[in-house]
């Protein structure tokens, strides 16, 4: 007779037929996660959650057979004699299909983590372009102290962990003090009475023989710094969010471009190690803040656009060389922008922020249900579609709703051709 | 007064050691039963979770279907909607039973009498289990399936693997031997023949034979049906047996794993004609040393109330019109047939002296019982044993739905004079799983002509098979057999209903 404690056993058997079984149902799930990520938070999104594939696409055939004539025994009798006739619609047969019932396929529920669900989330997204994906994926390695070690090149010698062992060893064993010899001597020196005085020298010494023995440092004190190799990652992205908060943008469209923000920063962090995001908000002047400010600050007044660009460019300079970061901007707006500014906006944009961005996207927001936000272009759209035209790596969308956030997301960054990109609208 | 052996509901191992001692004890002395070895292992609800996705065994290959079970259970665990079993308990010697952590200790004690004795016993006296399976063998050989499927998937490549193994599984069902005439399993010698294969395929491997000029092609027409027949051992209801020894293509890692696939699944073939039994065996005994741990003052009052919920609510037996009714329960009608033994055996009416002249009035309750479980399966222990009482008391009766029949279903028998034979009968049928699966077998093979392969499905009581699931199967038998497959359902007249054509998909073909 064995009883075994199992509970400390490595759970998470299943995991790896867990992981086949994703792959398997890819796309069946992707499908699925998109569908449901378009009818939540952004927030709740990124918790992951439960998403339900149609059992079909899963399905294990056997041979099985159906139809035909049933016999059955069931318990609980009350009044049938032999001979009676159960009506089929009512109990009895509730097997039998009704109208509506047909043969549609059970759906499938389950859970996925967190990380699985941003993963098929994204899976199919690719940050657009450019030179630099190259570094992106490339790490050097870093040198970083890691603690002490007992062997190493003298140059690493940390005295002052080698002399404070040493003490301690010292102090342990009782090593006589250079104090005390000399004390010991000078009473020498001073002493009269012969047999006091040898008494006196032999111990003297005794103390020079132990402080000989136990040494003022020894090789087993000796500590070096211990340095450790670290893959640093040269990848680093930096975000600005740009977002015009003057007194025609509402909290609805507010709300939108956060969610596009929201989702430009998972994005980001799954591609890079270090992502930096900058809030830019401007009215008829720019002023970077954090975030709470960026989306709950309360601002209003005229639009400057070119505000906003100018100080993205002054940030860029400072903070974030071109050559070391990877820079991507998303700017939100509701499309105004005073007509004397458009000129100065297409400037900066061609000649200042586009040469460093690896990707700008316009996002335009309107209001919910927002059908005079179609009749005519903005007078901003009408700018940038003209920049487009000539070539600037730009993309633009236009969001009224908040479940047109992933899909639009989705679309700025699908994977495909660099070409295609160029040349797509 | 004898020592109680817990209080309260917490438990330790030292506990869970005098729990399984004193069990021993009752159905060692008092029942006569005879055990493999227990083992008994402690596990997390999680862990509990891990173990239903691979049918409840400790270790099995890789494949994505477990990871599917695994993601259903655990999401309908998580919303509640289902409970976890108690416990788990494999058929192999030293007998494996998995206890969850958090069961209380009147719970481990059910549990502990229910796994570790009552099917314990079963599995080590009944014949079905004796005759079809390896207790001693089936942990080693499933770790041997494991690692062989691993080395498969370094060699060939997962996608290869997976097919092959999605094609094994839709036949698993139709993988098993139902007569017995060969003798048993012995998984362990099976293992190392594979072992043996391997290596002697290694060794007589000779490129040189490639090489050899092949001459022109006998006649095959000279080859007469019947022999032909013969050769192939057709007609031949076992799949899985068949594309093993007769699929012309596949490669001999590939046969390996239609032979551990059905290996398995013959494994498993004796549960799925016990469950009544099987359940009703471990119901009783558990039932039987409880009451005997509570008379003899070893557990309170309040532990054996405890107990009398937990197995009162899994004997429970909704009526047919109850919204939780979903056929009969196997621990409900298992363990009342157990009883009604009891019964028969020591207090029989005239009516049972009447149906059961063998055993009423007997008096030896175990011996009658030990032996009723060696040697029956579900079909014929209800076919043998339900009672007419027991058939009153749960006032069972028989429908014929006939789908012609405009009137509705009717009513065929209840449980009167008339009708007991007639429900009993019924009622057995229902537990034969030689009749609920469908009858299909390998009737023949065009050898000489485009090598299709023929299958027959005998129709029973004109339930043909869904179509779409059929053909999906037929793929993936096409898929194995590399030529067209045809599968022809005919009627108790040998009057073809429908017929089946698949071709294989190309890619197995090229392979």
């Amino acid at each position: 007779m064995h009883i075994i404690d199992r509970r400390l056993n490595p759970g998470g058997k299943s995991l790896e037929n867990r992981q086949r079984f994703l792959r398997r149902a890819k796309s069946l799930v992707q499908g699925a996660v998109k569908k449901t990520s378009q009818e939540r938070d952004i927030k709740d999104v990124l918790e992951g959650g439960e998403v339900t594939i149609p059992l079909d696409g899963m399905h294990e055939p056997r041979f099985r057979r159906e139809g035909g004539t049933r016999d059955m025994v069931l318990p609980g009798n009350k009044k049938f004699v032999e001979g009676d006739y159960l009506q089929r619609s009512g109990q009895g047969s509730a097997k039998d299909s009704g109208p509506g019932e047909g043969d549609s396929e059970d759906a499938f529920r389950f859970v996925l983590s967190r990380d699985e669900f941003v993963d098929l989330f994204l899976d199919d997204l690719e940050l657009p372009d450019l030179a630099k994906r190259k570094i992106a994926q490339t790490e050097s390695e870093g040198i970083q102290r890691a603690g002490y070690t007992t062997s190493g090149s003298p140059s690493n010698i940390s005295v002052s962990r080698t002399v404070r062992r040493a003490m301690a060893r010292r102090i342990a064993l009782k090593r006589p003090s250079k104090d005390e010899i000399e004390e010991l001597e000078a009473a020498i020196a001073a002493c009269t009475d012969e047999d006091e005085r040898s008494l006196m020298l032999a111990q003297l010494e005794k103390l020079k023989a132990k402080s000989k023995r136990i040494p003022f440092i020894d090789p087993i004190d000796i500590r070096y710094r211990r340095f450790e190799t670290v893959p640093k990652p040269v990848a680093q992205a930096v975000m600005f969010c740009l977002m015009d908060v003057s007194g025609s943008m509402s909290e609805h469209m507010k709300d939108l471009a956060k969610r596009f923000y929201m989702l430009l920063y998972v994005f980001l962090k799954r591609r890079y190690k270090h992502v930096e995001i900058v809030f830019i908000r401007h009215t008829d002047r720019a002023e970077e803040v954090d975030e709470q400010t960026f989306f709950y600050g309360p601002a209003s007044g005229g639009t400057l656009v070119s505000s906003a660009l100018q100080a993205m460019h002054e940030i860029v300079r400072e903070r974030f060389s071109p050559a070391d970061w990877n820079i991507y901007a998303a700017q939100a707006s509701d499309g105004d922008n005073s007509y004397s500014d458009g000129e100065l906006t297409g400037m900066l944009l061609t000649d200042k922020i586009l040469p460093v961005c690896q990707f700008f996207a316009y996002l335009e927001v309107g209001e919910s249900g927002g059908s005079a936000f179609d009749l005519s272009d903005s007078s901003l759209w009408t700018l940038y579609e003209r920049l487009r035209n000539g070539g600037a790596p730009l993309s633009m969308r236009k969001v009224s709703e908040r479940s047109e956030i992933f899909p639009v997301f989705h679309d700025l960054f699908q994977r495909r051709e660099t070409a295609q990109e160029k040349a797509a609208p | 007064m004898t020592e109680r052996l817990f209080e309260g509901a917490d438990w330790d191992f030292h506990t869970l050691q005098r729990i399984t001692d004193a069990c021993e004890e009752v159905a060692k002395n008092d029942l006569g039963l005879d055990v493999y070895p227990n083992q008994i292992e402690v596990i997390t609800a999680e862990q509990m979770l891990d173990a239903y996705s691979s049918v409840g065994m400790p270790l099995f290959y890789k494949h994505w279907s477990f990871g599917k079970q695994f993601a259903y259970h655990e999401a309908s665990y998580r919303k509640g909607l289902m409970g976890l079993a108690y416990e788990i308990v494999i058929n192999s010697s030293p007998c494996i039973s998995y206890l969850m952590e958090e069961n209380t200790a009147t719970m481990q004690t059910l549990v502990i009498a229910h796994a570790a004795f009552g099917h314990n016993h079963f599995f080590k006296n009944n014949y079905l289990f004796k005759q079809w399976t390896d207790a001693d063998g089936i942990l080693d050989y499933l770790d041997f399936a494991k690692t062989y499927v691993m080395q498969c998937e370094e060699r060939y490549g997962r996608t290869e693997v997976e097919r092959t193994l999605d094609a094994a599984h839709a036949l698993m069902s139709h993988g098993i031997d139902r007569y017995p005439g060969k003798k048993k399993l012995d998984l362990r010698a099976e293992e190392k023949r594979a072992g043996r294969r391997r290596q002697h395929e290694e060794e007589v491997f000779n490129d040189l034979w490639r090489t050899v000029p092949k001459g022109a092609a006998k006649s095959k027409s000279t080859l007469s049906l019947e022999r032909r027949r013969k050769l192939l051992g057709l007609p031949q209801e076992n799949l899985l047996y068949f594309l093993e020894k007769s699929a012309p293509r596949l490669a001999p890692w590939q046969r390996e794993l239609l032979r551990i696939v059905r290996h398995i699944a013959q494994y498993f073939y004796p549960q799925s004609q016990t469950k009544v039994m099987n359940e009703g065996t471990a119901t009783y005994v558990h039932y039987r040393i409880m009451t005997k741990l509570h008379q003899t003052g070893r557990i309170t009052d309040g532990n054996f109330l405890e107990f009398l919920q937990s197995h009162t609510n899994v004997v429970f037996q909704p009526e047919f019109d109850d919204r939780r009714f979903s056929g009969f329960n196997p621990y409900a009608i298992g363990f009342a047939m157990m009883q009604d033994i009891e019964r028969i055996v020591t207090r029989p009416e005239d009516e049972d002296r009447e149906w059961f002249p063998d055993i009423a009035g007997k008096n030896d309750v175990m011996g009658v019982l030990r032996d009723v479980w060696a040697n029956y399966r579900d079909e014929s222990f209800i076919a043998q044993f339900l009672s007419p009482k027991l058939m009153r008391q749960l006032r069972m009766f028989h429908l014929h739905d006939d789908p012609e029949e405009r009137a509705g279903i009717r009513v065929d028998a209840i449980h009167d004079e008339r009708g007991f034979r007639r429900v009993r009968r019924e009622l057995a049928r229902q537990h034969d799983v030689g009749y609920i699966d469908a009858n299909i077998e390998v009737v023949d093979v065009d050898l000489s002509g485009d090598r299709r392969l023929i299958l027959h499905h005998h129709v029973i009581k004109g339930a043909q098979l869904n179509e779409t699931d059929a053909k999906r199967v037929l793929q993936h038998l096409a898929d194995l057999w590399t030529y067209d497959v045809s599968l022809i359902e005919v009627d108790a007249n040998d009057k073809v209903l429908r017929e089946y054509v698949v071709s294989p998909r190309p890619i197995t073909a090229a392979a």
